[in-house]
């Protein structure tokens, strides 16, 4: 699938595709867009499903949607304080979201979501969007002072204000890239080493024996990529709760 | 790069789907599944609280008992010590008195036996001047010396008042 013409086609995985057959060609429904919904559903069912024993002792699965849960809430409660409360069903959606299409991705024939560019950067934007609400919901006219902080010279304005607005715009452009550049490189690099497989396969008697070293750098490689999926779930998510965090404490 | 050909239109469709579907799955959690698994965790956290009130209720009931415990014991002690010494102070003043009731019928008998003796001496004495009288009457006889009877009787009694 991945070796044409014994080259290596490590992007071909990122194509867009419908699916459905004619109903998802007329409605643009993608590959992309069942992984979404799949990772929605699943979930929807660890959280329903798993709560539903209400045991006051959790069993395994109730210990997981409880743990989710819960590290949320911590996260949201060190980071923005009781204030943020408010926050947590977005916050954990987009956790949860990103967390589970980063772990879908890592299963064969599935597709990632999340490496994606324009996926990273919409839910970058929604972030955006909310903290730049909340600040001005909240605070006003003061959200401007928080691109020229005070006791600053006011000398310096000139060169402070651009600085903090351009940091500020480039918070969803970072925090897209950085999820977006992970998932691509992770599995640019698991299928350029599987085309390594499967090529030295084909070489001939001494092949099979070679192509074992691709495979154990592969193996390593998806477990390396089940914590950088986890990792930049949770990266996603935290720095959602500083940006709200200063969204809203203004600093 | 697949990811960068915004060109393609399915693109945005599958932002349009990404809004659907993300739209969908914060209303599913916030409205359904999320209070359920507050109101869960929010059981078991009152239930823990009211569990240890609960041991901490008991355990001050328990030390309450305990310091009752500790105060009767000390007073059965105190009681007992107090009965004691008054079973101690009684008995002692009963043997005492016992002891002077003994003393002074001791005492009485022995004046008695003192009047008595005293009663013998001097009735002992005065037969002592009769014996004195008939040795000196006796010896005088073998000496063969003639003497009134009166001045013998008169120098006995000089002889044994001398004396006392």
């Amino acid at each position: 699938m991945a070796v044409e013409g014994k080259a290596i086609d490590a992007l071909s995985q990122f194509e867009l595709a419908t699916t459905f057959g004619p109903i998802g060609r007329a409605v643009g429904f993608t590959q992309s867009n069942l992984h979404m919904l799949i990772a929605g559903a699943l979930i929807v069912a660890l959280m329903v499903i798993g709560m539903r024993p209400r045991a006051m002792v959790p069993g395994r699965l109730q210990s997981l949607a409880e743990s989710a849960y819960g590290f949320i809430d911590e996260m949201l409660l060190a980071q923005v304080g009781p204030e943020g409360r408010r926050f947590f069903p977005f916050v954990f959606t987009l956790f949860m979201f990103v967390l589970f299409g980063n772990m879908l991705g890592l299963f064969p024939y599935a597709f990632t979501y999340t490496s994606h560019i324009s996926l990273t950067f919409t839910l970058a934007m929604l972030v955006f969007v909310l903290i730049t609400v909340v600040a001005i919901a909240l605070h006003g006219k003061h959200f401007f002072g928080y691109f020229f902080p005070e006791g600053a010279p006011l000398w310096l304005a000139p060169i402070i204000i651009p600085v903090e607005i351009v940091s500020y715009l480039s918070r969803p452009v970072s925090l897209s890239i950085r999820l977006f550049a992970n998932m691509v490189a992770g599995h640019v690099m698991l299928k350029v080493f599987a085309t390594f497989v499967v090529m030295l396969g084909a070489l001939g008697t001494l092949g099979p024996l070679l192509s074992i070293m691709p495979l154990a750098i592969n193996v390593a490689l998806v477990g390396f990529e089940v914590l950088v999926a986890f990792l930049q779930a949770y990266v996603f998510a935290i720095l959602t709760c500083i940006y709200l965090h200063d969204a809203v404490h203004l600093h | 790069m697949p990811q960068l050909d915004f060109s393609n239109p399915l693109m945005l469709s599958k932002l349009v789907w990404l809004l659907i579907i993300f739209g969908l799955l914060y209303f599913v959690l916030k409205n359904y599944a999320l209070p359920q698994v507050a109101a869960v965790l929010d059981e078991r956290a009152a239930r823990i609280a009211a569990d240890l009130n609960a041991a901490r209720d008991a355990q001050a009931a328990g030390e309450a008992a305990m310091a009752e415990l500790r105060a009767a014991t000390a007073a059965a002690r105190s009681e007992a010590q107090a009965a004691v010494a008054s079973a101690i102070a009684e008995a002692n003043a009963k043997a005492a008195a016992e002891a002077e009731a003994i003393n002074r019928r001791l005492d009485v008998q022995v004046a008695e036996a003192e009047s008595r003796v005293r009663a013998a001496r001097d009735s002992a004495m005065g037969a002592l001047r009769e014996v004195a009288l008939d040795t000196t009457q006796a010896m005088l006889a073998r000496l063969r010396v003639q003497a009134p009877a009166n001045d013998v009787a008169a120098a006995v009694d000089r002889a044994a008042g001398g004396r006392g």
